[in-house]
Protein backbone atom coordinates (compact mmCIF):
# COMPACT_ATOMS: atom_id res chain seq x y z
CA UNK A 1 0.00 0.00 0.00
CA UNK A 2 1.23 3.12 -1.14
CA UNK A 3 0.91 5.65 1.45
CA UNK A 4 0.48 9.57 0.52
CA UNK A 5 0.68 12.06 4.02
CA UNK A 6 -1.55 14.10 3.64
CA UNK A 7 -1.49 16.88 6.52
CA UNK A 8 0.58 19.56 4.96
CA UNK A 9 -2.09 21.26 3.47
CA UNK A 10 -3.34 24.47 3.48
CA UNK A 11 -6.76 23.91 4.06
CA UNK A 12 -5.22 22.68 7.47
CA UNK A 13 -5.91 25.76 10.26
CA UNK A 14 -2.76 25.07 11.72
CA UNK A 15 -0.95 24.44 8.41
CA UNK A 16 -2.04 27.53 7.00
CA UNK A 17 -0.97 29.87 10.06
CA UNK A 18 2.80 28.49 10.12
CA UNK A 19 3.02 28.99 6.52
CA UNK A 20 1.64 32.47 6.84
CA UNK A 21 4.23 33.02 9.63
CA UNK A 22 6.61 31.57 7.93
CA UNK A 23 6.98 28.63 10.49
CA UNK A 24 9.81 26.49 9.37
CA UNK A 25 10.32 24.22 12.36
CA UNK A 26 6.19 23.59 12.60
CA UNK A 27 6.26 22.60 8.85
CA UNK A 28 9.30 20.55 9.44
CA UNK A 29 7.89 18.59 12.48
CA UNK A 30 5.05 17.27 10.36
CA UNK A 31 7.01 16.48 7.76
CA UNK A 32 8.71 14.05 10.24
CA UNK A 33 6.42 12.73 12.17
CA UNK A 34 4.48 12.04 8.78
CA UNK A 35 7.68 9.91 7.34
CA UNK A 36 8.38 8.10 10.74
CA UNK A 37 4.43 6.91 10.56
CA UNK A 38 5.38 4.96 7.66
CA UNK A 39 4.64 7.56 4.55
CA UNK A 40 6.34 6.74 1.36
CA UNK A 41 5.52 10.61 -0.65
CA UNK A 42 4.62 13.57 1.60
CA UNK A 43 1.87 15.81 -0.10
CA UNK A 44 2.20 19.59 -0.45
CA UNK A 45 -0.52 22.32 -1.02
CA UNK A 46 -0.28 25.89 -0.46
CA UNK A 47 -3.70 25.99 -2.76
CA UNK A 48 -5.56 28.78 -0.36
CA UNK A 49 -3.07 31.22 -0.74
CA UNK A 50 -4.10 32.87 -3.99
CA UNK A 51 -1.70 34.78 -5.85
CA UNK A 52 1.10 33.47 -3.96
CA UNK A 53 0.59 29.64 -4.03
CA UNK A 54 3.71 29.43 -5.98
CA UNK A 55 6.02 31.53 -3.55
CA UNK A 56 4.32 29.57 -0.73
CA UNK A 57 4.85 25.79 -2.00
CA UNK A 58 8.43 26.60 -2.89
CA UNK A 59 8.81 27.55 0.81
CA UNK A 60 7.24 24.60 1.67
CA UNK A 61 9.47 21.99 -0.47
CA UNK A 62 12.42 23.96 0.96
CA UNK A 63 11.42 23.43 4.08
CA UNK A 64 10.18 19.68 3.85
CA UNK A 65 13.31 18.20 1.86
CA UNK A 66 15.91 19.97 4.53
CA UNK A 67 14.18 16.86 7.19
CA UNK A 68 13.14 13.98 4.97
CA UNK A 69 14.60 12.01 1.98
CA UNK A 70 10.90 11.00 1.35
CA UNK A 71 9.94 12.00 -2.42
CA UNK A 72 7.24 14.77 -2.47
CA UNK A 73 3.60 14.79 -3.88
CA UNK A 74 2.88 18.13 -5.94
CA UNK A 75 -0.68 19.25 -4.93
CA UNK A 76 -1.80 21.57 -7.37
CA UNK A 77 -4.97 22.09 -9.97
CA UNK A 78 -2.20 24.98 -11.27
CA UNK A 79 -0.26 23.92 -14.09
CA UNK A 80 1.87 27.27 -13.57
CA UNK A 81 2.79 26.56 -9.96
CA UNK A 82 3.69 22.56 -10.48
CA UNK A 83 5.96 24.18 -12.93
CA UNK A 84 7.67 26.80 -10.80
CA UNK A 85 8.12 24.06 -7.86
CA UNK A 86 8.91 20.59 -9.94
CA UNK A 87 12.76 21.69 -10.52
CA UNK A 88 13.24 21.97 -6.98
CA UNK A 89 12.35 18.77 -5.75
CA UNK A 90 15.26 16.23 -4.96
CA UNK A 91 13.47 13.20 -5.74
CA UNK A 92 11.07 12.49 -8.76
CA UNK A 93 7.84 13.89 -7.32
CA UNK A 94 4.29 12.94 -7.73
CA UNK A 95 1.97 15.11 -9.32
CA UNK A 96 -1.12 15.61 -8.14
CA UNK A 97 -3.31 15.96 -9.72
CA UNK A 98 -4.88 16.02 -13.76
CA UNK A 99 -7.91 15.16 -15.01
CA UNK A 100 -9.49 14.94 -18.33
CA UNK A 101 -10.36 18.71 -18.67
CA UNK A 102 -8.22 20.57 -21.14
CA UNK A 103 -6.66 23.20 -19.44
CA UNK A 104 -5.28 20.27 -17.35
CA UNK A 105 -4.09 17.82 -19.84
CA UNK A 106 -2.27 20.94 -21.95
CA UNK A 107 -0.86 22.25 -18.78
CA UNK A 108 0.00 19.21 -16.77
CA UNK A 109 0.78 15.97 -19.13
CA UNK A 110 4.07 17.80 -20.45
CA UNK A 111 5.37 18.44 -17.12
CA UNK A 112 4.70 14.49 -15.83
CA UNK A 113 6.59 13.56 -19.46
CA UNK A 114 9.17 16.44 -18.72
CA UNK A 115 9.77 15.15 -15.43
CA UNK A 116 8.59 11.08 -15.67
CA UNK A 117 6.63 11.34 -12.38
CA UNK A 118 3.94 9.30 -11.21
CA UNK A 119 0.14 11.27 -12.03
CA UNK A 120 -2.99 10.85 -9.96
CA UNK A 121 -5.71 11.38 -12.55
CA UNK A 122 -8.58 12.29 -11.26
CA UNK A 123 -12.17 10.73 -12.48
CA UNK A 124 -13.12 14.32 -13.66
CA UNK A 125 -14.25 15.85 -17.40
CA UNK A 126 -14.97 18.81 -18.60
CA UNK A 127 -18.74 18.79 -17.66
CA UNK A 128 -18.54 16.20 -15.97
CA UNK A 129 -18.35 14.70 -12.14
CA UNK A 130 -18.63 10.92 -12.29
CA UNK A 131 -21.60 9.60 -9.80
CA UNK A 132 -22.36 6.21 -11.12
CA UNK A 133 -19.55 3.30 -10.98
CA UNK A 134 -19.56 3.12 -14.62
CA UNK A 135 -19.36 6.79 -15.35
CA UNK A 136 -15.99 6.32 -13.23
CA UNK A 137 -14.57 3.59 -15.13
CA UNK A 138 -15.24 5.08 -18.48
CA UNK A 139 -13.43 8.21 -17.16
CA UNK A 140 -10.53 6.10 -16.02
CA UNK A 141 -10.50 3.89 -19.82
CA UNK A 142 -10.39 7.52 -21.27
CA UNK A 143 -7.57 8.90 -18.47
CA UNK A 144 -5.31 5.69 -19.49
CA UNK A 145 -5.67 5.61 -23.00
CA UNK A 146 -4.87 9.61 -23.24
CA UNK A 147 -1.78 9.28 -20.69
CA UNK A 148 -0.20 5.91 -21.83
CA UNK A 149 -0.70 6.96 -25.65
CA UNK A 150 1.40 9.68 -24.57
CA UNK A 151 4.25 8.28 -23.33
CA UNK A 152 3.16 8.00 -19.82
CA UNK A 153 3.87 4.32 -18.44
CA UNK A 154 1.39 2.58 -16.85
CA UNK A 155 2.88 1.61 -13.71
CA UNK A 156 3.28 5.23 -13.01
CA UNK A 157 -0.29 6.30 -13.11
CA UNK A 158 -2.44 6.24 -10.15
CA UNK A 159 -6.65 7.08 -10.52
CA UNK A 160 -8.71 8.26 -8.39
CA UNK A 161 -12.39 7.67 -8.98
CA UNK A 162 -13.16 10.15 -6.18
CA UNK A 163 -15.36 9.75 -3.97
CA UNK A 164 -18.51 12.14 -2.58
CA UNK A 165 -20.20 12.81 0.46
CA UNK A 166 -22.84 9.68 2.14
CA UNK A 167 -24.65 12.49 3.76
CA UNK A 168 -26.07 13.51 0.84
CA UNK A 169 -25.64 10.42 -1.12
CA UNK A 170 -25.74 7.20 0.30
CA UNK A 171 -24.94 5.32 -2.43
CA UNK A 172 -21.65 7.97 -3.43
CA UNK A 173 -19.05 5.62 -2.02
CA UNK A 174 -20.67 2.26 -3.52
CA UNK A 175 -20.61 4.06 -6.99
CA UNK A 176 -16.23 4.68 -5.80
CA UNK A 177 -16.03 1.60 -4.47
CA UNK A 178 -17.59 -0.73 -7.47
CA UNK A 179 -15.11 2.07 -9.63
CA UNK A 180 -12.41 0.71 -7.99
CA UNK A 181 -12.82 -2.76 -8.49
CA UNK A 182 -13.48 -2.04 -12.08
CA UNK A 183 -10.53 -0.58 -12.87
CA UNK A 184 -8.22 -2.37 -10.70
CA UNK A 185 -9.76 -6.00 -13.01
CA UNK A 186 -9.94 -3.92 -16.30
CA UNK A 187 -6.25 -2.32 -16.63
CA UNK A 188 -4.09 -4.34 -14.88
CA UNK A 189 -0.94 -2.77 -13.72
CA UNK A 190 -2.55 0.77 -13.26
CA UNK A 191 -2.86 2.05 -9.30
CA UNK A 192 -5.80 3.14 -7.42
CA UNK A 193 -5.75 6.15 -5.27
CA UNK A 194 -8.42 8.20 -3.19
CA UNK A 195 -8.70 10.60 -0.71
CA UNK A 196 -10.55 9.78 2.51
CA UNK A 197 -12.27 12.96 3.94
CA UNK A 198 -15.20 13.80 1.41
CA UNK A 199 -16.68 10.72 2.24
CA UNK A 200 -17.73 11.40 5.59
CA UNK A 201 -18.55 15.07 5.42
CA UNK A 202 -21.43 15.83 7.12
CA UNK A 203 -21.76 13.41 9.23
CA UNK A 204 -20.88 12.50 12.55
CA UNK A 205 -17.80 10.27 13.72
CA UNK A 206 -15.80 11.22 10.47
CA UNK A 207 -12.66 8.98 11.17
CA UNK A 208 -15.05 6.03 12.06
CA UNK A 209 -16.57 6.43 8.46
CA UNK A 210 -13.23 7.36 6.82
CA UNK A 211 -11.73 4.18 8.42
CA UNK A 212 -14.47 1.80 6.86
CA UNK A 213 -14.42 3.19 3.74
CA UNK A 214 -10.81 2.75 3.33
CA UNK A 215 -11.35 -1.15 4.55
CA UNK A 216 -13.76 -1.50 1.63
CA UNK A 217 -11.65 0.28 -0.90
CA UNK A 218 -8.48 -1.80 -0.27
CA UNK A 219 -10.94 -5.06 -0.30
CA UNK A 220 -11.80 -3.88 -4.14
CA UNK A 221 -8.31 -3.68 -4.68
CA UNK A 222 -6.72 0.27 -3.66
CA UNK A 223 -3.48 -0.14 -3.73
CA UNK A 224 -2.30 3.89 -2.89
CA UNK A 225 -4.57 6.03 -0.40
CA UNK A 226 -3.87 9.83 0.42
CA UNK A 227 -4.20 9.85 4.46
CA UNK A 228 -2.65 11.09 7.76
CA UNK A 229 -0.60 8.43 8.69
CA UNK A 230 -0.19 9.32 12.05
CA UNK A 231 -3.65 8.70 12.34
CA UNK A 232 -2.66 5.63 14.51
CA UNK A 233 -6.31 3.77 14.43
CA UNK A 234 -6.22 4.33 10.57
CA UNK A 235 -2.72 3.14 9.87
CA UNK A 236 -3.74 0.04 12.17
CA UNK A 237 -6.48 -0.94 10.28
CA UNK A 238 -4.91 -0.78 6.77
CA UNK A 239 -2.50 -3.37 7.94
CA UNK A 240 -4.85 -5.25 9.55
CA UNK A 241 -7.51 -5.42 6.22
CA UNK A 242 -3.99 -5.79 3.82
CA UNK A 243 -3.90 -9.26 5.25
CA UNK A 244 -7.12 -9.64 5.75
CA UNK A 245 -7.34 -9.68 2.15
CA UNK A 246 -4.65 -11.78 1.37
CA UNK A 247 -2.19 -9.27 0.54
CA UNK A 248 0.48 -9.69 3.19
CA UNK A 249 3.04 -12.71 3.10
CA UNK A 250 3.01 -14.38 6.08
CA UNK A 251 1.29 -11.49 7.70
CA UNK A 252 4.52 -10.75 8.28
CA UNK A 253 4.07 -6.83 7.26
CA UNK A 254 1.58 -6.90 9.92
CA UNK A 255 3.46 -8.49 12.68
CA UNK A 256 6.35 -6.49 12.15
CA UNK A 257 3.59 -3.68 12.25
CA UNK A 258 3.06 -4.72 15.41
CA UNK A 259 6.07 -5.19 17.11
CA UNK A 260 6.87 -1.56 16.14
CA UNK A 261 3.88 -0.31 17.95
CA UNK A 262 1.69 0.48 14.80
CA UNK A 263 -1.09 -1.92 15.74
CA UNK A 264 -3.29 -1.75 18.43
CA UNK B 1 -61.38 34.68 21.99
CA UNK B 2 -58.48 36.97 23.42
CA UNK B 3 -55.28 34.36 23.52
CA UNK B 4 -53.83 34.20 20.16
CA UNK B 5 -53.84 30.68 18.82
CA UNK B 6 -50.26 29.58 17.21
CA UNK B 7 -48.60 26.81 15.60
CA UNK B 8 -46.69 24.94 17.87
CA UNK B 9 -43.11 24.80 16.07
CA UNK B 10 -41.54 22.35 18.19
CA UNK B 11 -44.31 19.74 17.31
CA UNK B 12 -43.52 21.50 13.47
CA UNK B 13 -39.67 20.46 14.30
CA UNK B 14 -40.44 17.05 15.14
CA UNK B 15 -42.26 15.66 12.12
CA UNK B 16 -40.23 17.85 9.62
CA UNK B 17 -37.07 15.73 11.10
CA UNK B 18 -39.46 12.57 11.05
CA UNK B 19 -40.10 12.80 7.31
CA UNK B 20 -43.73 12.46 8.49
CA UNK B 21 -45.23 14.53 5.46
CA UNK B 22 -48.73 12.84 6.29
CA UNK B 23 -48.58 14.14 9.89
CA UNK B 24 -47.43 17.82 8.89
CA UNK B 25 -50.28 18.10 6.86
CA UNK B 26 -52.91 16.94 9.14
CA UNK B 27 -51.30 19.72 12.07
CA UNK B 28 -51.62 22.40 9.49
CA UNK B 29 -55.12 21.29 8.21
CA UNK B 30 -55.70 21.54 11.90
CA UNK B 31 -54.14 24.44 12.45
CA UNK B 32 -56.00 26.00 9.20
CA UNK B 33 -59.17 24.59 10.98
CA UNK B 34 -58.75 26.55 14.00
CA UNK B 35 -58.96 29.88 12.43
CA UNK B 36 -54.92 30.66 11.48
CA UNK B 37 -54.71 30.83 7.57
CA UNK B 38 -52.33 28.97 5.76
CA UNK B 39 -49.74 31.51 5.18
CA UNK B 40 -49.48 32.34 8.89
CA UNK B 41 -49.22 28.69 9.42
CA UNK B 42 -46.44 28.27 6.55
CA UNK B 43 -44.60 31.87 8.12
CA UNK B 44 -44.96 30.71 12.04
CA UNK B 45 -45.21 27.14 11.86
CA UNK B 46 -43.13 25.43 9.27
CA UNK B 47 -40.33 28.08 8.46
CA UNK B 48 -40.20 28.54 12.24
CA UNK B 49 -39.59 24.67 12.43
CA UNK B 50 -36.81 24.72 9.68
CA UNK B 51 -34.60 28.21 10.86
CA UNK B 52 -35.00 26.18 14.50
CA UNK B 53 -33.61 23.18 12.63
CA UNK B 54 -30.56 25.32 10.81
CA UNK B 55 -29.82 26.33 14.34
CA UNK B 56 -29.51 22.35 15.51
CA UNK B 57 -27.43 21.51 12.74
CA UNK B 58 -25.49 24.72 13.17
CA UNK B 59 -24.87 23.26 16.58
CA UNK B 60 -23.79 19.83 15.37
CA UNK B 61 -27.52 18.11 16.69
CA UNK B 62 -28.06 16.81 13.61
CA UNK B 63 -26.46 16.49 10.76
CA UNK B 64 -26.67 17.39 6.54
CA UNK B 65 -28.70 14.58 5.97
CA UNK B 66 -31.41 15.23 8.54
CA UNK B 67 -31.57 18.74 7.25
CA UNK B 68 -31.84 17.92 4.01
CA UNK B 69 -35.17 15.41 5.10
CA UNK B 70 -36.71 18.01 6.98
CA UNK B 71 -36.23 20.16 3.81
CA UNK B 72 -37.78 17.84 1.73
CA UNK B 73 -40.93 16.99 3.67
CA UNK B 74 -41.50 20.54 4.20
CA UNK B 75 -41.64 21.57 0.40
CA UNK B 76 -44.20 17.93 0.04
CA UNK B 77 -46.37 20.00 3.17
CA UNK B 78 -46.46 22.89 1.15
CA UNK B 79 -47.17 21.40 -2.23
CA UNK B 80 -50.12 20.09 -0.61
CA UNK B 81 -51.38 23.59 0.31
CA UNK B 82 -50.31 25.22 -3.01
CA UNK B 83 -53.75 26.17 -3.87
CA UNK B 84 -55.08 27.40 -0.72
CA UNK B 85 -52.06 29.42 -0.32
CA UNK B 86 -51.96 30.67 -3.77
CA UNK B 87 -55.75 31.44 -3.05
CA UNK B 88 -55.05 33.40 -0.12
CA UNK B 89 -53.82 36.04 -2.03
CA UNK B 90 -50.48 36.74 -3.28
CA UNK B 91 -47.65 33.90 -2.08
CA UNK B 92 -45.88 36.35 -0.11
CA UNK B 93 -41.95 35.42 -0.76
CA UNK B 94 -39.49 36.89 1.88
CA UNK B 95 -37.42 37.94 -1.60
CA UNK B 96 -35.92 36.92 -4.53
CA UNK B 97 -32.54 35.38 -4.70
CA UNK B 98 -30.51 34.31 -7.61
CA UNK B 99 -27.67 31.03 -7.34
CA UNK B 100 -25.52 29.07 -9.04
CA UNK B 101 -21.77 27.74 -8.43
CA UNK B 102 -19.31 29.93 -10.62
CA UNK B 103 -17.78 29.33 -14.21
CA UNK B 104 -15.12 25.79 -14.17
CA UNK B 105 -16.88 24.60 -11.16
CA UNK B 106 -18.87 21.62 -11.06
CA UNK B 107 -19.74 21.28 -6.77
CA UNK B 108 -23.17 21.74 -6.07
CA UNK B 109 -23.62 19.96 -2.65
CA UNK B 110 -23.14 23.32 -0.80
CA UNK B 111 -25.43 25.29 -3.07
CA UNK B 112 -28.28 23.16 -3.02
CA UNK B 113 -28.52 22.78 0.38
CA UNK B 114 -28.60 26.85 0.37
CA UNK B 115 -30.99 26.65 -2.01
CA UNK B 116 -33.52 23.93 -0.15
CA UNK B 117 -32.91 26.22 3.30
CA UNK B 118 -33.59 29.48 1.37
CA UNK B 119 -36.54 28.34 0.08
CA UNK B 120 -37.80 26.50 2.96
CA UNK B 121 -37.65 29.46 4.81
CA UNK B 122 -39.88 31.42 2.24
CA UNK B 123 -37.30 32.52 -0.19
CA UNK B 124 -37.97 32.49 -4.07
CA UNK B 125 -34.98 30.95 -5.67
CA UNK B 126 -33.67 30.44 -9.05
CA UNK B 127 -30.90 28.34 -9.14
CA UNK B 128 -28.76 28.57 -12.46
CA UNK B 129 -26.96 25.04 -11.70
CA UNK B 130 -23.05 24.55 -12.05
CA UNK B 131 -20.20 26.48 -13.91
CA UNK B 132 -22.28 29.40 -14.44
CA UNK B 133 -20.40 32.03 -16.00
CA UNK B 134 -20.26 35.82 -15.53
CA UNK B 135 -21.96 36.32 -18.83
CA UNK B 136 -24.99 34.67 -17.38
CA UNK B 137 -24.99 35.49 -13.61
CA UNK B 138 -25.30 39.08 -14.95
CA UNK B 139 -27.98 38.30 -17.37
CA UNK B 140 -30.00 37.02 -14.57
CA UNK B 141 -29.59 39.81 -12.40
CA UNK B 142 -30.89 42.05 -15.37
CA UNK B 143 -33.79 39.47 -16.04
CA UNK B 144 -35.05 38.12 -12.82
CA UNK B 145 -34.35 41.40 -10.53
CA UNK B 146 -33.33 39.41 -7.54
CA UNK B 147 -33.11 41.16 -4.40
CA UNK B 148 -29.31 38.96 -3.62
CA UNK B 149 -27.11 36.92 -5.94
CA UNK B 150 -25.43 33.99 -4.61
CA UNK B 151 -22.75 32.68 -5.71
CA UNK B 152 -20.32 28.87 -4.46
CA UNK B 153 -17.01 28.54 -5.35
CA UNK B 154 -15.53 25.16 -3.85
CA UNK B 155 -12.03 25.83 -5.47
CA UNK B 156 -9.60 28.07 -4.99
CA UNK B 157 -8.67 27.83 -8.63
CA UNK B 158 -12.79 29.19 -9.40
CA UNK B 159 -13.20 31.36 -6.39
CA UNK B 160 -11.74 34.61 -8.61
CA UNK B 161 -14.78 34.19 -11.07
CA UNK B 162 -16.51 36.01 -8.35
CA UNK B 163 -14.77 38.93 -8.36
CA UNK B 164 -14.96 38.61 -12.25
CA UNK B 165 -18.54 38.53 -12.09
CA UNK B 166 -18.82 41.79 -9.21
CA UNK B 167 -16.61 43.95 -11.67
CA UNK B 168 -18.94 43.10 -14.44
CA UNK B 169 -22.02 44.14 -11.99
CA UNK B 170 -20.61 47.51 -11.96
CA UNK B 171 -19.44 47.91 -15.21
CA UNK B 172 -22.76 47.53 -16.31
CA UNK B 173 -23.92 49.67 -13.28
CA UNK B 174 -26.23 47.14 -11.72
CA UNK B 175 -23.99 46.68 -8.81
CA UNK B 176 -26.39 48.66 -6.68
CA UNK B 177 -29.56 46.73 -7.77
CA UNK B 178 -28.74 43.65 -6.24
CA UNK B 179 -27.12 42.61 -2.95
CA UNK B 180 -24.07 40.00 -3.74
CA UNK B 181 -23.30 36.98 -1.46
CA UNK B 182 -20.19 34.31 -1.77
CA UNK B 183 -19.81 31.47 -0.26
CA UNK B 184 -17.90 28.19 -0.37
CA UNK B 185 -14.80 26.17 1.80
CA UNK B 186 -11.88 28.12 0.32
CA UNK B 187 -14.26 31.52 0.27
CA UNK B 188 -13.70 33.61 3.39
CA UNK B 189 -14.97 36.67 5.16
CA UNK B 190 -12.13 38.38 4.45
CA UNK B 191 -11.67 37.23 0.45
CA UNK B 192 -15.49 38.27 0.16
CA UNK B 193 -14.73 41.58 1.20
CA UNK B 194 -11.67 42.43 -0.78
CA UNK B 195 -13.96 41.27 -3.57
CA UNK B 196 -16.85 43.88 -2.64
CA UNK B 197 -19.51 40.96 -1.76
CA UNK B 198 -22.34 42.35 0.73
CA UNK B 199 -21.39 39.43 2.32
CA UNK B 200 -20.38 35.86 3.01
CA UNK B 201 -21.50 32.86 4.99
CA UNK B 202 -20.24 29.50 6.49
CA UNK B 203 -22.90 27.12 6.08
CA UNK B 204 -27.00 26.88 4.85
CA UNK B 205 -28.20 28.37 7.75
CA UNK B 206 -25.80 30.85 7.60
CA UNK B 207 -26.85 31.88 4.58
CA UNK B 208 -30.35 32.22 4.92
CA UNK B 209 -29.78 34.22 7.67
CA UNK B 210 -27.56 36.34 5.88
CA UNK B 211 -29.85 36.85 2.87
CA UNK B 212 -32.49 37.58 5.97
CA UNK B 213 -30.09 40.28 7.26
CA UNK B 214 -29.54 41.87 3.85
CA UNK B 215 -33.15 42.69 3.00
CA UNK B 216 -34.55 46.02 2.47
Amino acid sequence: MLIIAERINASRKTIAQAIAAGDRAFIQAEAKAQAEAGAHYIDVNAGTFVGEEAEKLRWIVEAVQEVTELPLSIDSPDPAVIRAVMPLAKKAPMINSITLERSRIEGILPLVLEYKSRIIALCQAEHEMAETAEAKVALAGQLVEKLTSAGVPLGDIHIDPLVYPLSTNPKSAQATLEAIGGIMRRFPGVHTVCGLTNVSYGLPARKLINRAFLAAAIAQGLDSAIIDPTDRQLYAMMKAVTMVVGKDDYCMDYICAFREGRVE
Amino acid sequence: MTKELNPDVRAYVEVLLNNDVVKAISMMQADIDRGITAQEVVSKGLISAITVIGEKFQNSEIYVPEMMIAARAMSKTLAHFKEKLVGEGEAKTLGKVVIGTVQGDLHDIGKNLVTMILRGQGFEVEDLGVSVGTAKFVQAVKEKQPDILAMSALLTTTMIEMKNTIDTLKAEGLRNRVKVIVGGAPVTPAFAEQIGADGNAYDAPGAAKLCKKLLP
